[in-house]
């Protein structure tokens, strides 16, 4: 069986499944319950400032449905945690004792004021808490107050605060990112200067999730109004994962740990995080759409999936699709594909040769002969990866490479790799 | 499936074998109509295909993959509209027509997971609302100052109506009996046509506008061609098959030797099913939907023992495979390979039905399918209360046959009205449609295209 546990940043946990801050970590009644049914660790709710804010008490939540109403993608607009911080304190010094192999990391939201940083750091670790993730990163209510995103769309003020954290910290210091931001290496590179030993990513983006069409007002409302909220599950996976990626191969950020966030729903998603680049993974909407159980399969499946790829441990998987990214100037240009249907998978949709014939490159035929048969006209395909995109059956269309000459263009492919930098086309091309 | 049996094993023919409340459940059990839920997850597995297959396997040619998206994105009046501007009768197609031998067949998802999407399903979910509420969907255009004959108020009938109502012209509907909607009305069974669906559906139909209605008008009695020839500027005959195939066996008057059409239409008609005389023992002979119906309903009725005798394989009946397993499922036995031979009777009342069973011939290893046995073959009885005739229809015995010097007669062949591909007659300015043009289906969608090509054709002339 592949090794689960996973040391991040000294922090050891059974496996790399923490729930993330978030109100499924609010108190030890839930946690003592993720506990039991597996969860490695923990990102308890983030804590701030006695007094505790307070919530609205109408919707928090909405969701993105499929039509047979699975959460696709999920937004909220809950602040912190709004229990005084001595009862957070206590709870996370018990659980911290009843589950010392489980990791218990503190999120925290502070006021960008040293002050309040040199008297809670050091009493929030008293609670024995493995290390501390800086909250820079929820978009909505407290980023109105100069917190959260407020202060991560500042690489300056990630930087100070991170400093601050460090000084007073003796655990591990975390920060956590929004991807509110243009780009996420610059506030990754203010966190890391400022000392901190890792990042987590990505925190909740900007949303709405629709409109009420009887009303015609924003849905979600309170006494109808609304405001917008923290998007967040399996809808915003390639986001995060885009920006997890860039921080793992950037040369500013390259090296920097990672704990990856953002729409976390089975195994599958995990080993993706882990491939470019993170060490563990954080879940939340997948546990408050299915509850905590939902843990057994992502352990079970990424221990299978492991055995299966020869990969011995979660540590051995990190990064190893970083390799494979790169600018698109360095793809190469004289690769070319074709695209190729399977006729004995063929159910004769026809949504290949439509979506090709109307939107792309008239490249797939609906009959051949006069019979219904969608086949792929090498003359015209551009390998684009739409039909694959858009076929039902998986598997049914592939791209194959293609090698002599393009049918589409007459020219003979090239099997030397030449990418943009040194294309004829370019006018800044390398001499 | 939950359905009442009988208990009272008494012979003969009595009504009441089920209580009234027996009986109206066990016809509402067959009921089926998607929820909202269902209807979204079943309408997110069409694909929406290009050309889509099950377009080109509906008669009426309905934009299915349209209709399903319409459904999918909330939009249900819009996907009615698809749905009844193709086919007006759609919500009574989405409860009888066999989809498992059309649009369902012809589905994609076949090819990998053998489970079509639910057309038929969704097309009723669709379409329930307008009828139900009856949100009128269509105008009569403006008027051409034509005037058309519809002799015939079934599916053909009022399909042609309603597209030329559509198109400006003024039509008169005669109908023969005293309700709309003909086998609608009379002849589908009663567990798939409840809640009054075929009067709704003729009701929406006329609330177009454009349209009267005379009943109680037959073709050859009370109206003549001729003269409808002269006072219309079209006439379109959907007459439909009016007289029952004969056995032409011994014994074949002996009373509870019934047509399963006429029970049906009573059925339909009764106000209280179980007050309808029904038989310990009931024997089909016939292989088609008209035997399956009259098996399944008798079995709702409280019959013991009921079993379809049928002369051919089980492939060659013209009831769906469907709507076999349905009988089955329902303790209807189906025999195959044997005609009867002889109707058994006591003080002239039936008492059994003797069948001879062949075993289908092979000639040069090909199994025939059709044709009564060369040879004598083994004879066996079944006792019954009960025989329904269900081997199909004829035009009226009455219907005027053509005289061989009048060329503005109809053509008939195959007991049935010829017609072109624009469902002309042989006699200028009459086109004809539904079950009394030869060589159909016999399908209520077929009748509704028959219709609507009808009626584009008889515009094309008349405009």
């Amino acid at each position: 069986m592949a090794d689960l546990t996973t040391n991040f940043l000294g922090i050891n946990s059974p496996n790399p499944f923490w729930l993330a801050s978030a109100p499924p970590t609010d108190k030890a009644y839930n946690v003592n319950r993720a506990f039991e049914a597996g969860w490695g660790g923990v990102s308890w709710k983030t804590l701030g400032e006695d007094p505790p804010i307070v919530n609205v008490n109408g919707p928090r939540y909405a969701a993105l449905h499929s039509n047979d109403r699975r959460v696709i993608g999920f937004n909220n607009i809950e602040l912190i945690t709004d229990r005084p911080l001595p009862d957070n304190l206590k709870e996370m010094r018990r659980i911290k004792r009843d589950w010392p192999d489980r990791a218990l990391v503190a999120s925290v939201m502070l006021p960008m004021n040293e002050e309040s940083w040199a008297q809670h750091i050091p009493m929030i670790e008293d609670t024995g808490a493995d290390g501390f993730e800086l909250n820079f990163g929820c978009p909505h209510g407290m980023s109105e107050r100069g917190m959260g995103s407020a202060v991560g769309q500042v690489p300056e003020y990630v930087q100070l605060a991170t400093e601050w954290c460090k000084k007073y910290a003796r655990v591990p210091v975390i920060v956590k990112l929004t991807p509110n931001v243009t780009s996420i290496v610059h506030p990754a590179q203010a966190a890391k200067e400022g000392g901190a030993d890792a990042v987590s990513l990505i925190n909740t983006i900007n949303s709405i999730m629709r409109v009420d069409r009887d009303s015609l007002t924003m849905y979600p409302t309170t006494d109808g109004m609304g405001t917008h909220g923290g998007y967040c599950g399996e809808a915003v996976k390639p986001i995060a994962l885009h920006m997890v990626a860039e921080i793992a191969r950037n040369p500013q950020t390259r090296g920097l740990p990672i704990s990856g966030i953002g729409g976390v729903t089975t195994w599958q998603d995990a080993v993706d995080f882990i491939a470019l680049g993170a060490t563990n993974v954080q879940v939340c909407t997948a546990a408050m759409v299915y509850g905590f159980k939902i843990i057994e399969d992502m352990t079970d499946g990424l221990s299978r999936f492991l055995d299966e790829k020869g990969v011995a441990s979660v540590h051995a998987l990190v990064g190893a699709a970083i390799p494979s990214i790169t600018e698109w100037k360095y793809l190469n240009l004289n690769h070319v594909d074709k695209a190729t249907i399977d006729q004995e998978k063929c159910i004769q949709c026809g949504r290949c040769h439509i979506v090709c014939e109307d939107t792309a490159h008239q490249a797939i035929t609906h009959s051949v002969n006069g019979k219904r048969r969608f086949e792929v006209k090498d003359e015209e395909c551009v390998g684009c990866n739409l039909c694959v995109s858009v076929c039902p059956i998986e598997g049914c269309i592939s791209m194959r490479p293609t090698t002599g000459a393009d049918p589409r263009t007459g020219a003979p492919i090239h099997p030397q790799p030449a990418d943009w930098t040194t294309h004829p086309n370019n006018p800044l091309r390398h001499a | 499936m939950n359905m009442n049996t009988n208990t009272d094993t008494s012979a003969g023919v009595q009504p009441r074998r089920l209580d009234r409340q027996q009986v109206a459940d066990n016809f509402a059990g067959l009921e089926s109509c998607l929820s909202a839920s269902e209807a979204a997850v079943e309408a997110d597995r069409c694909y929406f295909c290009y050309d889509a297959p099950c377009v080109r396997a509906c008669p009426t040619a309905i934009d299915v993959p349209m209709f399903i998206q319409k459904i999918r994105s909330g939009n249900l009046i819009g996907s009615a509209e698809t749905i009844l501007s193709a086919n007006i009768m759609g919500g009574m197609c989405a409860r009888v027509c066999p989809t498992e031998i059309l649009c369902e067949q012809a589905c994609v998802r076949n090819d990998f997971e053998n489970k079509p999407v639910e057309i038929g399903a969704l097309q009723r979910f669709a379409t329930d609302p307008v009828l139900d509420q009856q949100v009128q969907l269509f105008a009569r255009g403006a008027p051409t100052g034509k005037r058309v004959a519809v002799v015939g108020a079934g599916p053909a009938g009022l399909s042609c109506a309603h597209r030329l109502a559509v198109l400006g012209h003024e039509v008169c509907v005669f109908e023969a009996r005293d309700k709309l909607a003909g086998l609608n009305e009379y002849g589908v069974a009663a567990y798939k046509a409840g809640g009054d669906i075929a009067q709704r559906e003729a009701q929406y139909i006329l609330a177009v506008g454009g349209i009267s209605v005379q009943t109680n008008k037959t073709l050859g009695v009370n109206i003549h061609l001729p003269e409808l020839r002269a006072q219309y500027d079209a006439v379109f005959l959907s007459v439909g098959l009016t007289s029952t195939r004969r056995l032409d066996i011994a014994g074949e008057d002996a009373e509870g030797v019934l047509d399963a059409v006429d029970y049906i239409a009573d059925l339909r008609q009764a106000p209280d099913k179980s007050e309808l005389p029904v038989g310990r023992r009931v024997v089909v002979i016939g292989g088609g939907m008209t035997a399956i119906d009259i098996a399944v309903q008798s079995k709702l009725l409280g019959a013991d023992e009921v079993t379809i005798v049928y002369r051919r394989g089980q492939a060659q009946m013209g009831a769906s495979e469907h709507e076999q397993a349905l009988a089955q499922t329902r303790g209807v036995s189906i025999r195959h390979w044997a005609s009867p031979r002889r109707i058994e009777s006591e003080n002239g009342r039936v008492r059994g039905v003797e069948f001879e069973a062949f075993q289908p011939q092979a000639i040069d290893g090909v199994p025939q399918t059709d044709g009564d046995p060369a040879r004598e073959g083994e004879r066996f009885t079944l006792a019954a209360d009960v025989v329904f005739k269900a081997i199909g229809q004829l035009l009226a015995d009455d219907f005027p046959a053509p005289a061989p010097d009048d060329r503005h007669a109809l053509e008939l062949k195959a007991g049935g009205i010829v017609v072109d591909e624009e469902r002309r007659t042989s006699a200028p300015g009459v086109w004809a449609g539904g079950d009394c043009i030869p060589d159909g289906d016999n399908l209520t969608v077929s009748a509704v295209q028959d219709g609507k090509v009808a009626a584009l054709s008889i515009n094309q002339f008349l405009t």
